[in-house]
């Protein structure tokens, strides 16, 4: 007689598809996923305790350790985090405010590459991987020449950004930002519109606008579902009121969608960039800023439109030169919460792409 | 800047819907409330659930340690109104207890079971508070200030 039975499997801390050290055990029943359980802290350094001995200055680097694949951005929510609390936000220079827009892009871009590129490997398609990977070194070198590093430049500073932008780097940006419609129709060509990709993907786990709320998604994730909520838009910090762009929405919020939905995002900071390459002026890139900096009794939360969500500092002070709090909101922390519902009943082939759908990066969910 | 709801009308209406429970928070944000840890529930369905609110995001869930108490954030937004409201909850130091708000928000579920882990919060009525980042052997609650680095 046959007889069946449930079948455990674990997946990782160390396993290509995982994208960093995450464990999840799977209950399976033949090749449907029955249950799922996450296991994080692996990467855990504890970040907010690491920030409490250091100053406001100092902990700016660790912040590129966060979601290592998009250091700019990340520094760009703490320092704009701790100018609030300095009351400092309007007295940054036009200048720097413009190269903070473009390096959020530039960055924007790259994180977006490493989504969609290892979206193709987990699909079996290395060949797309190539693709996006090629312009996301691009940028890559580019940001090695603003502040010497591929993924830790540690190039913001409370107050501006740290020097001034080397002299071909905006006209190398321009050169990208021009060929970037080629490519992108490359990228649609070779992924997006190919048969196989999108039978493995319409459809598989789709979430609802109902359930992003409740699972507390934003960012990319959540205009996936059809919420159309965008903090460059909505809630414009920086200078991002003076740029014209639109907001990509899908509403299916399937897999396919969230694949989609971030290729239309590079278009759209393609169109930023180039409308700040247009307007950019010279002029200071750094506030007065005192060097010691001792921002009054207070608090303050402060997030912004990262990659891959709403990345937001709560920073606790006490009138000191350190912090007496620093809490660290990572979206992927908390989207990755939703895993084991979103991949019930699938197959065990969807799960990774279901995984790599949410965009983790487990620098920031272990932080 | 961001929008703020009217706190008045605010507190009052949970004061008359839930008994003396909330209060107007001073702070620098201009944006706090402070709730009774044995409303918070109520509070957080009713501010999620009144349409003249919606506050349907939770953005944040954070916790301090002051010297005089253990105080947890809520961080909320509205989508509709895109106005904010923290609230914030003061509990004891020597029994830190706070009802779990997953029954609301199933976001809220581990970002307690984080606040647990480093803070040594207990949420209440939560389905699976354990450890989440540190190891399960791991011994004591490294964000709280008595917890000296080596």
């Amino acid at each position: 007689m046959l007889k069946t039975q449930e079948l455990t499997l674990n997946m990782g801390p160390v396993h290509p598809s995982t994208h960093g050290v995450y464990r999840c055990v799977l209950t399976l029943d033949g090749e449907y996923i029955v249950n799922a359980v996450n296991h994080i802290g692996y990467l855990h350094r504890g970040l907010e305790k690491l920030a409490e001995a250091r100053t406001y200055n100092q902990f700016i680097p660790y912040t590129d350790r966060l979601d290592y694949c998009s250091g700019l951005a990340n520094e760009l929510s703490y320092v704009m985090a701790v100018e609030k609390l300095l009351g400092i936000t309007e007295e940054i220079p036009e200048r720097a405010q413009y190269i903070r827009v473009i390096c959020a892009e530039l960055q924007r871009m790259a994180s977006h590459g490493i989504f969609l590129g290892s979206f193709a490997l987990d699909i079996a398609g290395a060949t797309g991987f190539f693709y996006f990977f090629r312009e996301r070194d691009k940028i890559l070198e580019m940001i090695t020449s603003i502040g010497g590093n591929r993924l830790t430049p540690n190039y913001m500073r409370i107050g501006g950004v740290a020097h001034d932008l080397e002299e071909d780097f905006l006209a190398e940006v321009k050169q990208l930002m021009d060929e970037m419609p080629g490519y992108i129709e490359e990228y649609n060509g070779i992924i997006t519109g190919n048969e196989i990709f999108q039978s493995r993907t319409i459809g598989v786990a789709p979430v609802s606008k109902e359930m992003a709320l409740d699972y507390g998604f934003n960012g990319p994730n959540l205009r996936a579902t059809g919420v159309d909520y965008d903090l460059r838009r909505d809630e414009p910090y920086g200078i991002y009121d003076r740029f014209k762009f639109e907001v990509p929405l899908r509403e299916n919020g399937d897999t396919f969608d969230r694949f989609v939905l971030r290729l239309k995002e590079i278009e759209q900071s393609v169109n930023i960039i180039q409308q700040a390459l247009r307007d950019i002026p010279e002029g200071p890139v750094m506030a007065k800023v005192p060097k010691v900096i001792k921002p009054p009794v207070g608090e303050v939360y402060n997030r912004i439109e990262n990659p891959k969500g709403h990345l937001g500092f709560h920073i606790v002070s006490d009138g000191s030169t350190k912090p007496f709090r620093t809490r660290i909101y990572s979206p992927t922390y908390v989207m990755l919460s939703a895993f084991p519902e979103m991949a019930k009943g699938t197959h065990i082939m969807d799960a990774v792409l279901i995984l790599a759908s949410i965009d983790i990066v487990l620098g920031e969910v272990d932080r | 800047m961001d929008k703020i709801v009217d706190r008045e009308a605010l507190v009052g209406e949970l004061n008359q819907k839930f008994g003396d429970c909330a209060e107007i928070f001073e702070d620098n944000t201009n944006q706090s409330i402070k709730v009774k840890p044995g409303k918070i529930v109520e509070v957080m369905t009713e501010l999620r659930d009144n349409p003249k609110y919606e506050l349907n995001l939770i953005l944040n869930l954070s916790s301090v340690d002051y010297p005089e108490n253990f105080t947890v954030l809520y961080h909320l937004n509205s989508l509709n109104y895109q106005h904010k409201l923290t609230v914030k909850v003061e509990v004891d130091k020597a029994n830190p207890e706070v009802p779990s708000i997953v029954s609301v928000w199933k976001a809220a579920d581990v970002m307690e079971r984080e606040a647990y882990d480093l803070m040594g919060i207990n949420f209440t009525g939560h389905p699976n508070l354990k450890r989440i980042l540190l190891a399960e052997d791991f011994v004591g609650h490294p964000l709280r200030k008595d917890f000296k680095l080596a």
